[in-house]
């Protein structure tokens, strides 16, 4: 037997807020434990909600990125549930009309486009931090409680484990690039809930599908679906049924755990938030969020190729990050040629980087200094050889390059004058390869350049060098 | 002292002149409390050490003549948060709940220099027409203590009637304000929803409480109410509209004005001898000028199942944040996190706001939403275009404020919806959102009656001026409950 | 007509428990309420909005400006355990939420 696989995902995604949505308390990370928050996070008698308008207008610029349909009369939801990170137990969302709905992504699949639906992305506020200790005790901290989340959730039109990647790695580049979150997995600012079910191809109904939660990468999104999609096929290969439950992914066991079967919906007792006043979305608020709207990786990528001459392949590197697109887009600003800035940031900046396990933003590099040292190998002031000196102590240090190029006596030597007279004094003390060239052996030349390069301690511009080589041999 | 004999002008300028300390009237009001609460048990804390240093700073600064209410004591009802003082909402999972922050309208009472000598028992968060429901005491009528003082702003209603205070704010979620103040005989104003915050009140039912004042005159109310309206900021549900001066229409004819009596009000379940008084009021109206025609709000009747589904609803959400985890009650012997919830909530609830969470929680639950919630929501627009309609005609709609006057403590208390149908009178105003009164309108059998006013959204100047004729042609205040004394 | 078990249904949901006399008084109750609120019924709405506000306010929204956090001490005054600036509640057993 054969089957089809059907993934939809749930995306929640944290906002890059000061304040969060409905307290004005502040949003940060790593706080000792319930520093940050205010008697509304905790849910104190009396307290009221207020819409924090910033959020919501990251809100409107995901959904415009992801091509989604805003709504424009919105109202916002209680779901009710008693946990202890859940203080007021009950979240306010969206559940009846939500922010946006209808929008899509493109990824690749064998070199086709394919458009994976998106059904509805809400605003939501997230819940605090349960820790579990082994004393007998849970401990809540709500520095997290409040904070402005969006969920986003996919049409079930993802069709394999390899599609739910994609879908995910170009939902993180279209958000960061947004600007509205950091949309990290291993901070908790991108958060991935998977549901698969899996059924015989051509059948007229979906199968019964399994969520899998708490997965922190894409490698684990990719190889939790993976090993569910085969878990279910054998279940029911071997004539088993699938129970609707909610696994987890164990990293160290490579398989998906049971933690809970559902029984039935739960009952969330959705209704309208009374203490919020309805929000209405007018075209002005739309527009003034489209226009601030940062351009999108894709269309980032198109003019890489088409203004730059940037090979694809390249652009896409290039984009995976927003701070290096921008760091590349710079440092053209800059003055440096988009190529060649394109295969330093390609090459030496991401091999730096990733020995380093660092990102741009904590090193020294500056798109200025780059492009001066990529100016200063353009016009022969610096050798490639010498340039690798140069980057790494620009890379480490906020150092301009030409000066510190000058400072350190590294300027390559190209002058006529300083180096004829080197390049004749090497060749009065090797007539053998003065002859070897005219009897037609090529690595006589060579020879002859690594003594030149020998007297210059490396500094001579290789390309004048073989000029006035050629010419002074012509002659003898 | 009592305060029968005076109202907030009068103690203010005595304050102003000097003839009285702001000092020597706190000493004088609780040393009253702590004669007539014996009788009327309308308090659940007092608030003596922060009261008599207010008063010392405000004796020592002097009293500021364009401030009515500075070094005037007031009492609170005890679902609104008071920064320190115990605040209980009558519930013994708040019995030791210590606010950290004070509510909106306690911050502008403190601000206009009124001093909060304690906090006023409630039926349990509010839920209940008869402050039977308090999960620590019963407070007694100020006319008749084998009598309710009504509900649930019984202890707000009994301390102003029996003269312990002059102005008490209450809540009114389904008449909370006004029903107990018709059963006292004194004046409660619910304002409009969204003229006073709701920031620091313990809620009940977000989309129908409302901050108001109970006090023995109109003109006193409309002082009170000076002072607690205006939009707030941290309420998203206050109006950003003009706050007029309240006082402005007092002592204005009523001339020409419209009033609207619904005979929906005056129908079956009411008293006859309360119908009497209110026809009785309608003609006097009528002597002052006003015109009084019968009207018909026909949906009256779905006001009360409605509102208890609406009401219950909100309120099993509102009151899940009681759970025994971050303040007030947590169970004893808790094996595991389903114990802190279940017990700490089974323990420290008490059976009426049982009730109403099992309601509220029956009718948002899967299956029966559309049934119950969403009916409710729709029969609310129903009554509230009643309303408009009325309104587009009159300035005014009057009624009864209660079917029945003061019912014996124990009558109704075991018998959930026959209390439940007492509120038919009041309910409509609160699903409509708009500002209503009660002020009195004379005895039968010796206990007194409430006539409800009425208004247009944010027009709570026409029915303080309407109430306040009315007083005017009346000698109510002068008469002064017996039993208290 | 309301039944026992579903009575039952809602306590579990609301966190509330009840003895077994109490849940046959809390059934009648509820079910002499519930057959009271029955009369919507006869009410047609067709076609009628719901109204869950009393006041027609939109778009009340606050700027994206971060205000001090309530003080620690004063958040933990009414907390019945804790651990440092933690809560503390008898361990979570079951994790399945998100």
């Amino acid at each position: 037997m054969n089957f089809e696989t059907t993934i939809g995902l749930e995306v929640h995604v944290e906002l890059k807020t000061n304040s969060k949505m409905y307290s004005p308390s502040p949003v940060s990370y790593g706080a000792q434990p319930n520093t940050e928050t205010n008697v509304i996070d905790w849910g104190f008698p009396g307290v009221l909600p207020s819409i924090n308008k910033g959020a919501y207008s990251y809100g409107i610029m995901v959904a415009l990125a992801l091509h989604a349909d805003i709504t424009r009369d919105t109202h916002f939801d209680r779901k009710n549930y008693f946990y202890p990170d859940n203080p007021k137990a009950y979240q306010i969302t969206q559940s009846e009309t939500p922010l946006a709905t209808n929008g899509y992504i493109e990824i690749d699949v064998d070199g086709k486009k394919k458009r994976i639906g998106i059904h509805e992305l809400h605003v939501e506020e997230d819940a605090g931090k349960n820790q579990h200790e082994d004393d007998g005790y849970s401990y809540v901290d709500l520095n997290r409680q409040g904070t402005p989340l969006i969920e986003i959730v996919s049409e079930p039109d993802i069709a394999s484990p390899e599609e739910a990647y994609q879908y995910l790695e170009q939902l993180r580049q279209i958000v960061q690039f947004t600007g509205a979150s950091d949309v990290k997995m291993e901070e908790g600012s991108m958060r991935v809930d998977t549901n698969l079910s899996v059924a015989p191809i051509g059948a007229d109904k979906y199968g019964t599908k399994t969520e899998i939660k708490n997965l922190n990468s894409f490698v684990h999104v990719r190889d939790g679906l993976a090993y569910e999609q085969k878990r279910q096929a054998q279940l029911l290969m071997a004539g088993g049924a699938v129970r609707q439950e909610t696994r987890r992914w164990d990293v160290d066991k490579k398989e998906t755990i049971l933690m809970r079967v559902k029984e039935g919906a739960d009952d969330y007792r959705y209704f309208p938030e009374p203490d919020l006043p309805p929000v209405h979305v007018s075209q002005a608020w739309i527009d003034e969020v489209a226009a601030s709207l940062p351009e999108a990786p894709a269309k980032r990528r198109a003019r890489y190729v088409d203004s730059w001459g940037i090979p694809a392949y390249d652009a896409g590197v290039l984009t995976t990050t927003l701070e290096m697109a921008n760091f590349f887009e710079a440092t053209v600003a800059a003055g440096a040629d988009a190529k060649l800035a394109s295969n330093w940031l390609m090459g030496e900046v991401s091999g730096y980087l990733n020995a380093q396990h660092a990102e741009l933003k904590d090193v020294a590099l500056t798109p200025v200094h780059l492009a001066a040292m990529i100016t200063l190998i353009e016009d022969g002031t610096i050798s490639s050889k010498i340039a690798k000196k140069v980057f790494k102590q620009i890379i480490e240090n906020d150092t301009d390059p030409k000066a510190w190029v000058e400072e350190k006596g590294l300027v390559q030597l190209s002058d006529p004058a300083v180096l004829i007279p080197i390049i004749d004094a090497v060749l009065d003390d090797n007539q053998q390869s003065i002859d070897d060239f005219h009897n037609g052996k090529d690595r006589a030349v060579g020879f002859l350049v690594g003594k030149i390069m020998q007297q210059t301690h490396g500094k001579a511009n290789p390309k004048v060098v073989n000029q006035i080589l050629m010419g002074e041999l012509q002659k003898r | 002292m009592n305060y029968f004999n005076t109202d907030i002008q009068a103690t203010h300028d005595a304050l102003v002149s000097g003839a009285q300390t702001a000092s020597d009237l706190v000493a004088a009001t609780y040393a009253n409390i702590a004669t007539t609460d014996a009788k009327i048990d309308a308090f659940l804390a007092l608030n003596p050490d922060e009261a008599k240093a207010q008063a010392a700073a405000l004796d020592a600064a002097g009293i500021a003549a364009d401030q009515p209410l500075a070094g005037v004591p007031v009492a609170i009802k005890d679902n609104i948060l008071t920064d320190g003082l115990t605040t209980t909402a009558a519930s013994k999972i708040l019995a030791n709940f210590e606010p950290i922050y004070d509510a909106t309208v306690v911050t502008k009472l403190k601000e206009a220099g009124a001093i909060n000598v304690g906090k006023l028992n409630l039926d349990e968060f509010a839920m209940g027409s008869s402050t039977e429901n308090s999960g620590f005491k019963v407070t007694k009528n100020a006319w008749d203590q084998s009598r309710v003082p009504g509900g649930s702003s019984g202890g707000s209603a009994a301390a102003v009637a029996s003269g312990q205070v002059l102005l008490a704010l209450g809540t009114d979620t389904g008449g909370s304000i006004r029903q107990p103040a018709a059963f006292n005989g004194i004046v409660g104003l619910k304002p409009t929803y969204g003229r006073v915050s709701r920031w620091g009140v313990i809620a009940f039912a977000s989309s129908l409480d409302q901050v108001g004042t109970l006090t023995r005159s109109v003109k006193d109310a409309a002082l009170g109410l000076n002072v607690i309206a205006g939009h707030d900021e941290k309420d998203p549900t206050t109006a950003d509209v003009p706050v007029p001066d309240f006082t402005e229409k007092l002592g204005q004819s009523i001339q020409g004005l419209k009033i609207a009596l619904p005979e929906e009000y005056l129908g079956e379940g009411i008293d006859p001898a309360i119908r009497t008084k209110i026809e009785a009021a309608a003609e006097q109206l009528r002597a002052l000028g006003a015109t009084v025609d019968t009207v018909s709000l026909p949906h009256t009747k779905y006001a009360v199942p409605a509102y208890y589904i609406i009401a219950s609803s909100e309120a099993s959400s509102n009151l899940q944040r009681f759970d025994g985890i971050r303040y007030g009650f947590r169970a004893k012997d808790v094996k595991n996190l389903t114990d802190v919830y279940v017990k700490s909530r089974s323990e420290g609830f008490g059976p009426e706001v049982k009730r109403r969470i099992m309601l509220g929680t029956f009718s948002l639950s899967a299956g029966f939403y559309d049934a119950y919630f969403k009916k409710a929501a729709q029969v609310r627009t129903l009554i509230t275009r009643d309303f408009e309609q009325v309104f587009a005609n009159y300035d005014l709609v009057m009624g009864p404020t209660t079917p029945t006057p003061a019912f014996k403590i124990g009558d109704k208390v075991t018998d959930p919806l026959t209390m439940y149908m007492n509120d038919i009178l009041t309910i409509p105003v609160n699903l409509a959102g708009l500002p209503a009164a009660s002020i009195p309108a004379g005895f039968v059998d010796g206990l007194p009656v409430g006539l409800q006013l009425i208004g247009k959204s944010f027009d709570e100047a026409t029915i303080l001026q309407v109430a306040d004729a009315f007083e005017a042609e009346n000698d109510y205040l002068a008469q002064i409950p017996g039993g208290a004394q | 007509m309301i039944t026992k078990d579903s009575v039952a249904h809602v306590a579990e949901l609301a966190r509330l428990e009840f003895s077994e006399e109490e849940l046959q008084q809390y059934t009648a109750q509820l079910d002499e309420i519930l057959t009271m609120v029955d009369q919507l019924e006869t009410v047609d709405t067709t076609g009628v909005p719901v109204t869950t506000q009393s006041i027609h306010l939109q778009n009340v929204m606050r700027a994206d400006v971060a205000e001090p956090a309530t003080a620690t001490e004063a958040l933990f005054k009414n907390v019945p355990t804790k651990k440092g600036t933690l809560i503390q509640v008898p361990a979570i057993i079951d994790k399945e939420e998100d």
